[in-house]
């Protein structure tokens, strides 16, 4: 029988370098599936760090790419660390995006140092009271949040889809399902000329140094912490553990409503129903690979999004499917939650104790 | 058999015997070492010295092998647990196979299982709906259950423990008639309960455990009440000389409360008390009675269904942890790796968790980690709180250390009134003596102290005054005689 026992102490190093460990380990594997395809292995790779690295625009496309998923890796992370399961990213970001274009297409119109803010809360508001729902329902009849705050999403798919062809429908739009543009007051600043990276993605490291501050060095951060860490020891410490999940909920619905915020007032311009591929999902892999530390969304986000910008390149170059990107993500995972477990375990074969109950 | 956790010798030498188709009881307040030696038993525990020795029908001897609970199986060991280990949304048949049938077996045979199990209930009077859903049976047709899962597996010795803990005096009187029957065909049977009526009706022989060693043995039939509640609880020791307190003015006011039970346990019902500062009061009382209710009453967990609670002359009547502290309650909680610490944050951030508002915690809603840092090796220093720093985990103290840290979190605040709930349970000798002066201390400071404790002797050498709790009431007693509060505890009134 295998005997499992928590390590006494787990070193920072240690915990530090799993998930770099785990990334690296995941590109190389990715050589298995490549050979199954015939391409060459050597230029495969060529292929997935010039298409990151390659050139100053292929750089500000990864970091383009990123900028959602720090958003949404950090609603993940936040939520997670309070041990509320926050799978809605998606629907919320959905709504967040909504909201930007309900105010930001002509609705008021003002100076962009007004108009920003004003489509950057909209969208926080609707995304945080996105969560808000699943939350209270928790809270109030002991609702497990992971299937409500899921299927939400889809709900609210569905909803978005009514809205782009009903009221958000522009009637410029030659029939297609899309909303109006963007007021040009109200778009997120372009950061390089002719390069598509624009200020969420400032905006977005500034969110995750916040998120860090708030859960490392604030009241609230302590008490959310606590609450995910022991919730019945918080309770019984007089910390209102409902109030905290209410509050982390909100948190975590606005970050992900601002990541539909930047991408359709940063990138698209406009909104329609394929605005995001599963940021919000690939917001919770991030989180999972950040070890929910609001810093390490930064990381994982750049790694997650320059896999998927090199493995487009590379299957462009060099005609392998771009799934491969799907692949090592996927695998990277698994790999920073198995590493995580031998960091934190320790695995002893025992012969002696056989047949135990 | 003998048993160690650390310093805590839970078993200490221990003989017990138990002859063919007898029934033997198992006496012993919480803590005297009867699950430990039910563990070995059963392989659960290996035992760091003495042997488990089975006779089978033919009179051969064989060993058991240690910590191997696949032998306690072999050798027809079986145990009917005090919490019932069945699977809800099966069958009873089901249940009753469930264990009992090979794992990858392709076929299943129920029509032979079902025949047997009849013939087990025509023999035993022991009868339940073999194909009604468990989650449907009331809980004297699960207890039942729990039985024939046993003796389907042909046990030869059954252990129950308190079987009749959820049942209602009758489903208890059909029980024993039913265990009776299969006694007479040669069961033996060890019972483990607190109930003397019942043992006095049931056993044949009497086996008293305390603090870890046998105090004594016994016929059933030349037992008396008294007699068995001497063994339990010991006159041999001596309660050391205490100074009583000097009772100030009150400070919990608790007027005819009444709570339903926390997490389906049981609740208070028409509870009055009174606890002045400067006093200790010691509830004494078998766990289950309504201690966690009453606890969490005083923690500010559980609301009052009606009746009025007050603290310090300020009206409670919508009690919440934060209230409660503020109104200056400090509590020890019964469970302190559940409830008293979050084991994953530092010893530093469990000593301020419960006053996050204080402003050498906070200023503007940020953390002054300089001055809780400072704080906590202050507090750790006084209350000598050892382990391997204050921003380390909390998980890596000891038990003991944990308490301690609890301890200095609650007893700093100089609280009004202090909640001891089992503050000494699990600590060794120098751990416990601590938390005892620590309690004194606080109550010669001024404070009121409540004591829930089910070690009577604790309870004997800490509190000014003492009420049992039985059934979710209080009664107060001016005895310190064992007996007297022990046939208290046990449900008696005795004036």
């Amino acid at each position: 029988m295998i005997q499992i026992t928590q390590k006494e102490n787990q070193s920072r190093w240690v915990s530090l370098g799993i998930p770099i460990v785990a990334a690296v380990l995941s590109l190389l594997l990715a050589a298995i599936p490549l050979a199954f395809t015939g391409a060459s292995i050597p230029d495969a790779y060529v292929q997935m760090i010039n298409g990151v690295f390659g050139s100053l625009f292929n750089f500000t496309e990864m970091l383009t790419r990123a900028t959602p998923l720090i958003f949404t890796g950090l609603a993940a992370a936040i939520a997670f660390r309070a041990k509320l399961w926050n799978i809605g990213a998606e629907g919320q970001l959905y709504l967040g995006a909504m909201a930007a274009v309900w105010v930001g297409t002509g609705m008021v119109d003002g100076p962009p140092i007004l108009m920003i803010p004003l489509v950057l809360a909209a969208g926080a508001i609707a995304g945080g009271l996105g969560m808000l729902g699943p939350a209270l329902l928790k809270t109030r009849f002991g609702a497990d949040e992971v299937v409500t705050s899921l299927l939400l999403n889809f709900i609210i798919l569905i909803f978005l889809q009514m809205m782009l062809e009903g009221p958000l429908k522009d009637p410029m739009g030659l029939g297609w399902p899309q909303s109006e543009p963007i007021i040009d007051n109200a778009i997120l600043p372009q950061l390089i000329t002719r390069m598509r990276l624009h200020a969420g993605f400032i905006l977005a490291l500034g969110t995750a140094v916040v998120a860090y501050v708030i859960l490392a060095m604030t009241v609230w951060g302590f008490k959310v912490r606590a609450v995910g860490e022991n919730a019945a020891a918080a309770r019984h410490a007089g910390i209102a553990v409902n109030k905290t999940y209410l509050a982390v909920a909100m948190a975590s619905g606005a970050l992900a409503g601002i990541a539909g915020v930047s991408e359709v007032a940063g990138l698209k311009g406009y909104l329609t129903a394929d605005l995001s591929p599963g940021f919000g999902y690939t917001g919770i892999v991030v989180a999972m690979l950040a070890g929910l530390s609001p810093l390490g969304v930064i990381a994982a986000s750049l790694f997650v999004a320059s896999v998927f910008v090199g493995a487009d390149s590379m299957s462009r170059a060099i005609g392998v499917s771009s799934f491969i990107a799907d692949l090592i993500v996927s695998m990277s995972l698994i790999c920073v939650l198995l590493g995580g477990f031998f960091a934190r375990f320790n695995l002893r074969w025992d012969r002696n104790k056989g047949g135990g109950s | 058999m003998t048993k160690r956790f650390g310093s805590v010798v839970a078993s200490d030498v221990i003989d017990l015997d138990l002859q063919h188709g007898e029934v033997l009881a198992l006496l012993g307040e919480n803590g005297a070492g009867k699950t430990t030696l039910m563990n070995m038993l059963f392989g659960q525990y290996t035992p760091d010295a003495g042997t488990v020795h089975v006779w089978d029908d033919a009179g051969n001897e064989t060993i058991l092998p240690a910590g191997q609970p696949q032998a306690a199986i072999d050798a027809r060991i079986g145990m009917v647990h005090q919490h019932f280990t069945l699977a809800e949304n099966l069958s009873v048949l089901d249940n009753i196979l469930l264990g009992a049938e090979p794992l990858f077996s392709l076929v299943r045979h129920r029509r032979d299982a079902r025949e047997k199990l009849t013939r087990l209930m025509d023999d035993s009077g022991l009868i339940a709906p073999l194909d009604t859903r468990v989650g449907d049976l009331t809980v004297g047709e699960r207890q039942r259950v729990e039985i024939l899962k046993a003796l389907y597996r042909d046990v030869r010795i059954l252990v129950l423990d308190e079987p009749t803990a959820v049942l209602t005096p009758q489903e208890a009187d059909t029980m024993f008639a039913s265990m009776r029957a299969m006694v007479d065909r040669g069961l033996s049977v060890i019972f483990i309960s607190h109930k003397l009526h019942e043992v006095q009706a049931f056993s044949d022989r009497i086996a008293v455990l305390r603090h870890g060693r046998k105090t004594g043995e016994m016929v059933t039939k030349d037992a008396n009440t008294g007699s068995i509640i001497r063994m339990m609880v010991g006159e041999d020791l001596k309660v050391p000389p205490r100074v009583a307190g000097v009772p100030k003015k009150p400070i919990l006011e608790l007027q005819d409360i009444h709570t339903s039970g926390a997490g389906g346990g049981q609740g208070l019902s028409r509870l009055n008390l009174t606890v002045r500062g400067g006093e200790i009061v010691g509830i004494a009382g078998v766990s289950g009675n309504g201690q966690s209710a009453f606890a969490g009453l005083v923690s500010g967990l559980v609301q009052p269904q009606s009746g009025a609670m007050s603290v310090s002359g300020k009206a409670m009547p919508k009690p919440n942890p934060k209230a409660m502290l503020d109104a200056g309650v400090g509590r020890i909680p019964e469970d302190r790796h559940h409830d008293g610490i979050v084991s994953a944050m530092s010893v530093a951030e469990n000593l301020v968790i419960e006053r996050l508002d204080a402003p050498d915690v906070q200023t503007r809603g940020f953390l002054r980690k300089t001055q809780i840092a400072a704080h906590a090796q202050d507090l750790t220093q006084k209350y000598d709180v050892r382990g391997p720093g204050i921003e380390a985990r909390s998980a890596l103290l000891s038990g003991g250390n944990i308490q301690k840290l609890i301890l200095a979190r609650v007893l700093e605040t100089n609280p009004d009134l202090i909640l001891a709930n089992q503050p000494t349970r699990g600590l060794d000798f120098k751990a416990a003596s601590e938390v005892s002066r620590r309690l004194f201390e606080a109550r010669d400071r001024g404070a009121g102290v409540i004591l829930i404790s089910e070690d009577l002797d604790e309870v004997l050498s800490l509190a000014d005054r003492i009420l049992v709790m039985h059934d979710g009431h209080l009664q107060e007693t001016d005895s310190r005689d064992r007996t007297v509060i022990g046939l208290m505890m046990a449900g008696g009134r005795v004036t």
